[in-house]
């Protein structure tokens, strides 16, 4: 497999004048990260020019809110709250992907474990959690538990349900050929079925991860103020929208590197056969 | 998923006359469905035996059912003399559709069936690589299966079946996905390979020409349901160059006389309609 990214090449078509510098032009066009760093200028370039009509006194422009998260992090704030939200979020995302993925796999493996489970996710999934939040107080209290439970009934059902669409999905002919070469049924599973469906449970994970860190949040929005919640509710009330703004894209940058470690993770570790065409 | 895994059986003396596999009133019900009905049927030891057909007449039910994928309805699969029960040592399965692993690269994929059986990583890839020259894949221990052309795939999916060192192979119409010309080439390779591998085969194919010319028996199945019509020895000189094999006057009157037999059960099918 060679680099699509790096060879993409430009037909020359017959009628059309060609000269080098459009030839190298469109080449330079074709390259994937040219267009997603376009795609990324136009959306900070629109929020930039948004912000200066003002659409709204309340939204600052692209350059004051990065120049309130560079604030945050040269004082060392915005490193502070991020520790203190990791903290549910790791625990919890932690949690669904070892007892989500069990569930998943039994799920998948056991007709009558579906039955009687399935419909119990499917809700869960379809129904607004987020509203629930509050309630877990009643129950958790506001200590790390809630917040943990918080994370937790955000990302669990999207985890449970991609590994059980994943196992389900695992190809017949794959399971006859570990049959037919006599696996184990604990071989079946951790040679065939998990590497068969990891871009399932990896797309759950990455789902998950980023349903967590909204169910953190949240929580230090609804629960006790604390971490990044915090960060945005204390802003908030004190007016400083650049700041509040900063939190909030902070939060937007931070789901969306993890996301990307996360697949970068799964290939390197299930798919190696991806790494090269990916 | 089908029954207990048979472990080792003690070693029995085996005559060169006792066929290796023997079919024995082999029925099989999907449902309501009749699949296969009262097939009798001897492979002999060291010999290639197609189940030739057309779609629907069981064959690949059949070979599963030996293979021990499949259960029979009625009937029992001896394989040297032992009833089948599931899935064993002794043989070994070549798929239709490969069955390769997309995430593991060829010399992972030829290697997978001893991977299975726990031999050492270094033994079963000295393995492999010995069987992966034999197959004409040398350069390609490396690559991914979607890396491959459907001939390549189909020769890691029997460079992995050869390597479990089975004595029985079983192979599901294994050139239904690669094109015709390298359907050809095969076909001449996979009989080299055999004429010093000493495997009996059992060979799945909808195709009368490929059946007559690697079989040492053809076995004609028809359907609904789908029943044993015929035992044809095609009796070929294989001494000459693999071309001269098909100009070879056995060749052409083998295919003749099973087409005409598969004609005729068609013939009455369409009239029955």
């Amino acid at each position: 497999m060679t680099d699509q990214t790096t060879t993409a090449a430009t037909p020359v078509r017959a009628g059309f004048v060609h000269t080098d510098v459009m030839a190298a032009a469109l080449g330079f066009f074709r390259q994937v990260w040219v267009m997603r760093t376009l795609s990324i200028l136009f959306v900070l370039g629109l929020w930039e020019w948004a912000g200066r009509i003002p659409v709204s006194p309340t939204f600052p422009t692209f350059t004051q809110t990065m120049g309130a998260l560079f604030g945050m992090m040269a004082d060392g704030s915005l490193f502070t709250a991020y520790g203190e939200t990791l903290k549910p979020m790791i625990v919890g995302v932690g949690l669904c992907g070892i007892f989500g993925v069990a569930f998943g796999l039994a799920m998948g493996l056991s007709r009558r474990f579906e039955w009687f489970t399935l419909p119990v996710w499917v809700i869960s999934q379809a129904a607004p959690m987020a509203a629930i939040i509050p309630l877990i107080t009643f129950v958790y209290g506001i200590g790390l538990g809630a917040k943990v439970v918080a994370v937790v009934i955000m990302a669990a059902p999207i985890v449970v349900l991609n590994a059980y669409t994943g196992i389900r999905n695992v190809s017949a002919s794959l399971l006859e050929m570990g049959s037919s070469f006599m696996a184990t049924p604990a071989q079946r599973i951790f040679k065939i079925v998990l590497p068969a469906a990891s871009g399932l449970i990896f797309a759950g994970f990455r789902l998950g991860l980023a349903q967590g860190l909204t169910g953190a949040v949240l929580a230090e929005l609804l629960i006790t103020p604390t971490g990044v919640g915090d960060l945005i509710t204390y802003s908030r009330s004190i007016a400083d929208y650049p700041a509040m703004f900063a939190s909030v894209f902070s939060i937007i940058v931070f789901a969306s590197v993890a996301v990307t470690l996360l697949q970068r993770l799964e290939t390197r570790v299930f798919r190696p056969d991806q790494r090269r065409s990916g | 998923m089908p029954v207990a895994v048979k472990t080792a059986e003690p070693v029995r003396l085996r005559s060169a006359a006792e066929p290796a596999i023997r079919l024995r009133g082999i029925g099989k019900m999907f449902d309501d469905f009749r699949a296969l009905e009262g097939i009798d049927l001897d492979f002999p030891r060291g010999e290639l035996t197609t189940l030739l057909g057309p779609s629907g007449c069981g064959k690949t039910t059949t070979l599963k059912i030996v293979a021990g994928l499949l259960e029979a309805t009625e009937g029992e699969v001896l394989v040297n003399g032992q009833p089948v029960t599931g899935p064993g040592p002794e043989r070994a399965f070549v798929f239709q559709d490969f069955a390769l692993l997309p995430w593991a690269n060829v010399l992972r994929n030829v290697a997978f069936g001893l991977e299975l059986r726990h031999v050492p990583k270094e033994e079963r890839e000295e393995i492999a690589r010995r069987y992966i020259a034999e197959v004409g894949l040398v350069g390609a221990e490396h690559k991914f299966p979607h890396e491959l052309s459907g001939g390549m795939r189909q020769r890691v999916g029997l460079a992995r079946a050869l390597a479990v060192d089975a004595e029985i192979l079983l192979m599901d119409e294994p050139f239904a996905s690669v094109d015709e010309q390298n359907r050809r080439k095969f076909q001449e390779d996979l009989l080299s390979l055999l004429a010093h591998e000493k495997k009996t085969v059992i060979f799945v194919t909808h195709s009368i020409e490929e059946a007559v010319y690697i079989s040492d028996q053809v076995a004609v199945l028809t359907r609904n349901p789908g029943r044993l019509s015929r035992v044809v020895r095609p009796e070929i000189d294989r001494s000459g160059h693999f071309d001269e094999l098909r100009r070879s006057p056995a060749y052409l009157d083998a295919v003749d006389e099973i087409w005409h037999e598969l004609k005729s059960y068609l013939d009455d099918e369409e009239r029955a309609r």
